[in-house]
């Protein structure tokens, strides 16, 4: 047998690529990222008569030039894997547009093959396109298919293979217009007389790229040639300059312009029809004349977003109560059956309760990315981002940096580590970092666990409201905190707000189980792995080293004297002492003495040891200052008597006022964000400076903040 | 016309557009090139972005960015703003 076929699909976004990634790989997928950078790259296979088929799905771009990652990636991928075949997905009722990407392969050179896709939806706004004429005008095979169906898919592959095996590159037949045409004829024989890059890129393609001033291709020649490579630069600039003074224009843009001018050629001769082109008034945009209406519109949108509040909250309800109760089952179950000793302590303490307090949130998640995966499959999310971009962009921010705020937790309830992530679509350096650096700040999915918990055992009547009123501010925060950011260290120009609005869509129910089922995983993930360890870890911590054994003998000695007393409330009396035992025990071990250590300064804020060794815990994961401070106030107290929940013992506690809970609930919004995210922080921002700045600058903000609540709550006598 | 001056509802063909560099080339990637007829299909609630249909699909843009695009404004038969 033959070595695998090697195909990349490629094309515009939302044009149906991952769609037909999807229908030709089914669950044989493998999802990384390319080398050096953190976009996302799928890989899957299948097999066409008995041919082996690789399939790399590239980042979807609409160009291909060195401004975003996205692009960098799709183009280096063509030039250095050199796909046997790329398949251009083009939307068919978007000619125009994805074309022009199109014109882009060919420059570069690589076998093509055109996919149409959605020619059903064309061919129901009136554009019928002669599929042979464009494929003679193109000079690449061109194949209608209808992805979503799989309609022409097969034909797709028969052409792909045919491809495969001719080994043809088409050739461009791009002109660019007289000025621009004459420096390539000049610039090209240099490039091939000096050999430049020929091994990756045909000459013609990077003499365009240098006319058109691409900052990788004129890097790539200055390290392989300074002397010539200038040279060619000198030529760019007399270019740039003549056509600055007879057309006003940039060299890129009059490139650009003729890009366009060939696709429209190309259309006028082979789209035979386009019957309705006037007042074809889509349903998207009825939709949209109410949904980004001035009055009505934010009104929608908050009610939208405080729909998606119930909804995770209420709905959730009896699924946090059954988990709440397996895992106390368990932990009983686990109570009878194990020896007393450490491992039954480290079990019922450390595993138990560690991970059930993670998993006990999971439906709350669960419920809320469902939520969000239905406004962002239906378009709506996107309308979001074009309503707030004038609020976002006064701050310094893009509109885009909506989605990275909400899948964070700008609804309560996302996580910082996809949020990161997901600032990638963001084109200037400047509004990602500051997005970066302020994502942190929004309530993530661990915060959840523990602002519920606080909110619960001190207001527990108005627990919607606090809760929403920790979402408003944790917005304003880092929307401060962003424009600080732009004002003073990221100082810069503002990134492009042209964008496409998707059109409204009914989200399939796949499609959203997907999404829901991967996000709620990746939260599932991180708690049975980082959190289970770092629960062990902890529990050892606040374990080890033991009391000394005089110590020990002399509790010992406290039980025998209850025992031998006999008196009537003699199981209290022993309760009692392991308590004590306990609270001295966990004293004595490293934590405890951390806590200490740390209470001169953290008594400001009014934080005991015991809340300061769940806040560096916390550190490890928002969510393990929950299993912490359960571990911290039940370790010992295993008594089947006491099945008070940790938020009783919290509000029973005197260490504990509605004071000290407030600046507790301000301190875990904004103190540093945890370990998972700094290192998506360090890696996204491309260093660790970055990573460390937003640990530091943000926990020195947040205990500033808690003092501040502390202190003026204490002085107006609140607590 | 300047883009940023048309009201909602109203269409026309870009005339040009006068800038380079990233943003130049971002708005011609997306298809804001002479030639193309525009219809502006709203704003933002907060009067920015503007909402363009174009190419049958929809794009927004800043009012800033609108700046750099000229419209020739197609003459309504049944309207009577003659200036600009």
């Amino acid at each position: 047998m033959v070595d695998a076929v090697h195909v990349a699909l490629a094309g515009n976004p939302n044009a149906g690529k991952t769609t037909l990634f999807n229908y030709l790989t089914g669950a044989r997928q493998h999802v990384g990222n390319y080398p050096g950078v953190t976009v996302e790259k799928k890989e899957g296979g299948y097999l066409y008569e008995g041919q082996k088929i690789r399939i790399v799905d590239l980042p979807g771009t609409y160009s291909l030039t060195a401004y975003s990652v996205e692009e960098l990636v799709a183009r280096d991928y063509l030039v250095n894997e050199q796909p046997d075949v790329v398949v251009n997905i083009v939307d068919a009722s978007n000619l125009e547009r994805n074309l022009y990407l199109s014109c882009q392969f060919l420059e570069l050179g690589v076998p093509l093959v055109i996919a149409l896709n959605m020619i059903d939806v064309a061919e129901k706004r009136g554009i019928r396109i002669d599929t042979e004429k464009l494929s003679l005008l193109t000079g690449v095979p061109v194949v209608p298919i209808i992805a979503r169906t799989g309609k022409g898919v097969e034909k797709l592959l028969e052409t792909v293979q045919a491809v495969s095996r001719a080994d043809a590159r088409p050739q461009t037949l791009i002109r660019y217009g007289v000025d621009i045409d004459e420096a390539l004829r000049e610039l090209v024989p240099v490039i091939e007389k000096h050999e430049l890059l020929i091994e990756t890129y045909p000459a013609s393609w990077t003499a365009l790229k240098i006319l058109e001033n691409d900052e990788q291709v004129v890097a790539k020649i200055m390290l392989k040639n300074m002397d010539i490579g200038q040279r060619l630069i000198d030529r760019s600039e007399v270019l740039a300059r003549h056509l600055q003074d007879t057309l006003e224009a940039y060299p890129e843009t009059v490139i650009a312009d003729h890009r366009y001018g060939f696709v429209r050629s190309i259309l006028r001769q082979g789209e035979v029809t386009r019957v309705t082109e006037q007042d074809r008034l889509y349903a998207s945009e009825q939709i949209d004349k109410v949904v980004t209406n001035r009055v009505v519109g934010p009104l929608l949108m908050a009610a939208v977003l405080l729909g998606l509040y119930s909804f995770t909250f209420s709905w959730s309800g009896f699924l946090v109560d059954w988990l709440g109760m397996f895992f106390d089952l368990l932990g009983g179950l686990t109570e009878t059956i194990l020896p007393d000793g450490p491992v039954k302590s480290m079990i019922v303490s450390g595993v138990i309760d560690g991970v059930g307090g993670v998993l006990g949130f999971v439906p709350i998640i669960m419920f809320m990315f469902f939520g969000i995966a239905v406004l962002e499959d239906s378009g709506y999310l996107a309308r979001v981002a074009f309503m707030m971009d004038k609020i976002f962009h006064f701050f310094g921010l893009h509109g885009s940096s909506v989605m990275p705020f909400i899948i964070s937790g700008g609804i309560a309830g996302g996580c910082a580590v996809p949020g990161v992530l997901a600032a990638r679509t963001l084109r200037s350096p400047k509004e990602r970092m500051a997005t970066l650096l302020t994502v942190p700040f929004m309530n993530c999915g661990a915060k959840l666990p523990v602002l519920t918990l606080i909110i619960a055992a001190f207001f527990p009547n108005h627990q919607a409201r606090y809760m929403f009123l920790a979402t408003l501010i944790a917005w304003l925060v880092a929307l401060m905190a962003a424009k600080f950011l732009r004002m003073t260290l990221l100082r810069g120009e503002s990134t492009p707000f042209v964008m496409e609005l998707p059109p409204y869509r009914v989200p399939t129910g796949k499609g959203l189980l997907i999404h829901t089922w991967e996000r709620t995983w990746q939260y599932v993930k991180k708690a049975g792995t980082v959190i289970l360890g770092i629960s062990i870890l902890l529990w050892a911590m606040m374990t080890y080293p033991g009391l000394p054994s005089e110590k020990v003998a002399e509790f010992e000695a406290m039980r025998q004297q209850v025992a031998a007393s006999g008196s009537t409330d003699g199981t209290t009396a022993l309760l009692r002492i392991d308590q004590l035992e306990a609270g001295v025990g966990l004293r004595h071990s490293i934590a405890g003495r951390m806590g200490m250590a740390l209470e001169p300064i953290s008594r400001f804020a009014g934080f005991d040891w015991r809340t300061n060794i769940a806040l560096v815990g916390g550190f490890a994961a928002k969510e393990v200052i929950v299993s912490t401070l359960g571990t911290a106030y039940s370790l010992g107290a295993v008594d089947s008597e006491n099945t008070t929940s940790l938020k009783d013992r919290l509000a029973g506690d005197r260490h504990w006022n509605p004071i000290a809970a407030l600046a507790f609930l301000a301190f875990i919004m904004f103190y540093s964000p945890c370990f998972v995210t700094v290192v998506a922080i360090a890696k996204e921002a491309g260093s660790w400076k970055w990573a460390f700045f937003s640990m530091g600058f943000n926990t020195i903000f947040a205990f500033g903040m808690a003092v501040g609540i502390f202190q003026l709550g204490t002085l107006l006598g609140l607590g | 016309m300047n883009l940023r001056k048309m009201q909602t509802g109203q269409s026309g063909i870009i005339a040009s557009v006068k800038i380079g560099g990233s943003l130049g080339l971002r708005m011609r990637e997306m298809g804001l090139v002479p030639g193309t007829e525009i219809t502006v299909t709203g704003r933002a609630p907060l009067y920015d972005p503007v909402k363009l249909r174009i190419h049958g699909q929809t794009l927004t843009l800043r009012n800033s960015e609108a700046d750099y695009i000229e419209v020739d404004i197609k003459v309504e038969t049944d309207s009577v703003e003659g200036k600009d």
